[in-house]
């Protein structure tokens, strides 16, 4: 029993933790509100899009908003509108966990190195990070996407690669930073050996920077993405992107705006959400960033 | 100073070299051979072969390479594979075009950033102060290509105020070339203005904390005199450095709203060489993309240093 005491006390503190924080930054809660909601939307897409969004009826062609059994209207090929946008999301949201995944992950790895190892290590793999932040970062993720060939995957991998520098920086200054600290001093002066040092020590410590830079990599995915499907190199016909559906609503401007600016306010939308909560976040968890 | 400047070129030199072998690869390990492109269906091994031996194609890779840097070191990119163009021509003639848009796009996020931070600040916590927020992280936010489409929908379609598309050069006809340009300037600079706003703002909100400050509104100086002869010029010092990495990412800007508004720049030209498949021009403009981009990085430290004196290069 005491087992199960102690073992839940810690699960506890951090309930009343929690809800201490989202009392202290209510923007936070606000954000995550938002956030969950879209990870909500593009879960559920199947479950509650009225239509199936690759559906072509070119007898519903063109219906406008508030048309009955078409909550937004359709586009030229008779397809939901509504359907479509809420399966865009099921395709922005894993672009984004793909490619800050690959970001987190190489940059993440490249920074810890420098950082802990410095010397030689450090010298070399910055000078590789530096070239990589001498892209323009949409030049860079369209210079691959190039080389790769078009398509969502290569789309995804392209901006992860743009984030690595990113968190390569991040990385490496928060771990030089923490080094120098006491109590990693003392750690290693205890005999931790360097994978404990990193994964017990160091990687708790670099958390909440890393979950704030998240938040806003997020953002700067999706917006990457829809511009890279918008100019034919990401997502490709008949997905249904965001990006995709402005490039072809934009050809029905005269006639049909909502084709294009339905799916465009559903990228801001988005885009401001995870925007948001990682400018709430960095506020709350660092208040030396705060502008 | 000079040792400075000497010693950040130093520092630039291994990484302009990795950019290099960087670009070379990226724009070599293109799926699609550029020789079948050439000929299309008029195709044998023989004319491939002999393609491939006009390009260079059929060297090692680190050869190849290394003639593509000695030409580029002389400023040849080589020349167009689909129109046979030298590829420094083919952006030198979109460059203009996109600098023009460049220019008016900044000077529109200038316009608005400026006053609006600046107001923001003077005034925290009012409606202003709190639209000016929204503004900073709803600028950022939204695709600068779907600003456009709405700019288009809304006063090109609609209210026919502006054409929404193409371009008049400037020395043809000054006033059908300001038409055109307003929709790509608004939509491009937009993005730019929220951030240089954000700047603008918490720069301000500093320096507005200041001794000096204090003193010259001790001294009997109004408010207005204070922020805008007092405080504006120290606290604009942090958004040279924003503006000069914009300036940088000139190009990157322009992709997508030149696709848009079919602006003839080096933006579109992009776009076009690559769902062309046209190797030479992408490498050009990628390496161009790069180099403006790191040299906007030095000059921008360099200004900063020459704004504020206090900023040591020892």
């Amino acid at each position: 029993m005491s087992s199960v005491a102690t073992s839940t006390a810690p699960i506890g503190q951090t309930r009343i933790r929690l809800l201490e924080f989202g009392r202290e930054h209510p923007s936070v809660l606000v954000g995550l509100a938002f956030v969950s909601l879209l990870f909500l939307v593009a879960l559920l897409a199947p479950v509650i899009s009225p239509h199936n969004p690759l559906s072509v009826t070119t007898d519903d062609a063109y219906l406008r908003p508030l048309s009955p059994g078409h909550l937004l209207g359709t586009d030229e090929l008779g397809r939901d509108l509504l359907s479509r946008v809420l399966w865009g999301a099921r395709v922005s949201l894993p672009v984004a966990f793909v490619a800050i995944s690959v970001g987190l992950f190489g940059g993440g790895l490249v920074g810890m190195a420098c950082g802990y190892f410095g010397g030689i290590i450090d010298l070399l793999l910055m000078r590789f990070i530096d070239a990589l932040l001498a892209f323009p970062g949409l030049i860079l993720a369209i210079a691959i996407v190039a080389a790769l060939g078009p398509g969502i995957t290569n789309a995804m991998i392209a901006i992860g690669i743009v984030a690595i520098p990113v968190y390569a920086r991040l990385v490496r200054a928060l771990v030089l930073q923490l080094k120098q600290m006491e109590f990693i001093t003392a750690t290693r002066s205890l005999g931790a050996t360097t994978p404990r040092l990193i994964l017990r020590h160091l990687i708790p410590n670099l958390l909440n920077p890393i979950i704030v830079q998240v938040s806003l990599s997020a953002g700067f995915a999706i917006l990457s993405e829809a511009i890279l499907s918008f100019l034919g190199l990401g997502a490709q016909v008949p997905t249904p992107d965001w990006g995709v559906m402005i490039n072809s609503g934009a050809t029905f401007l005269a006639n049909d705006p909502w084709l294009a600016i339905v799916p465009g306010a559903a990228i801001s939308i988005t885009v401001y959400s995870f925007n948001f909560l990682g400018d709430s976040l960095r506020d709350a968890l660092d208040p030396r960033l705060r502008k | 100073m000079t040792a400075y400047v000497v010693r950040r070129l130093a520092l630039m030199l291994p990484v302009a070299f990795l950019v290099t072998i960087g670009v070379f690869l990226l724009t070599h390990l293109t799926p699609g051979d550029p020789a079948l492109i050439l000929l299309g269906e008029d195709r044998t091994p023989e004319t491939i072969a002999a393609i491939h031996h006009q390009l260079g194609l059929d060297q090692p890779l680190y050869v190849q390479y290394a003639i593509w840097l000695g030409h580029i070191v002389h400023l040849d990119l080589g020349r167009s594979v689909i129109t046979h163009q030298p590829v420094t021509i083919a952006i030198g003639e979109r460059l203009p075009a996109t600098f023009e848009l460049g220019a008016v796009a900044l000077l529109w996020s200038l316009l608005l950033a400026i006053p609006l931070g600046t107001i923001a600040a003077v005034r925290r916590g009012s409606l202003v102060d709190r639209f000016a927020t929204g503004f900073a992280v709803g600028g950022v936010s939204i695709p600068n290509f779907f600003i456009g489409i709405v700019l288009i929908f809304v006063l090109s379609v609609s209210l026919r105020l502006f054409p929404f598309g193409g371009y008049v050069p400037f020395n043809k006809d000054a006033y059908e070339n300001l038409r055109h340009i307003v929709l790509p300037a608004i939509a491009l600079g937009t993005a730019g203005a929220a951030i240089n706003m954000r700047f603008t703002r918490s720069s301000m909100i500093e320096v507005l904390n200041l001794d000096f400050i204090r003193t010259a509104r001790a001294k009997g100086a109004s408010m207005r005199r204070v922020v805008f002869i007092h405080a504006l010029k120290n606290a604009l010092i942090p958004v040279v450095t924003i503006i000069g990495l914009q300036v940088g990412g000139i190009i990157e800007g322009a992709v997508v709203t030149e696709a848009v508004f079919t602006w003839p720049g080096v933006g579109r030209l992009a776009v076009e060489s690559i769902l062309n498949r046209d190797y030479t021009v992408v490498q050009g403009i990628v390496l161009l993309a790069a180099f403006s981009f790191m040299f906007a990085n030095l000059l921008v430290d360099l200004v900063y240093g020459w704004l504020d004196p206090r900023i040591s290069y020892a």
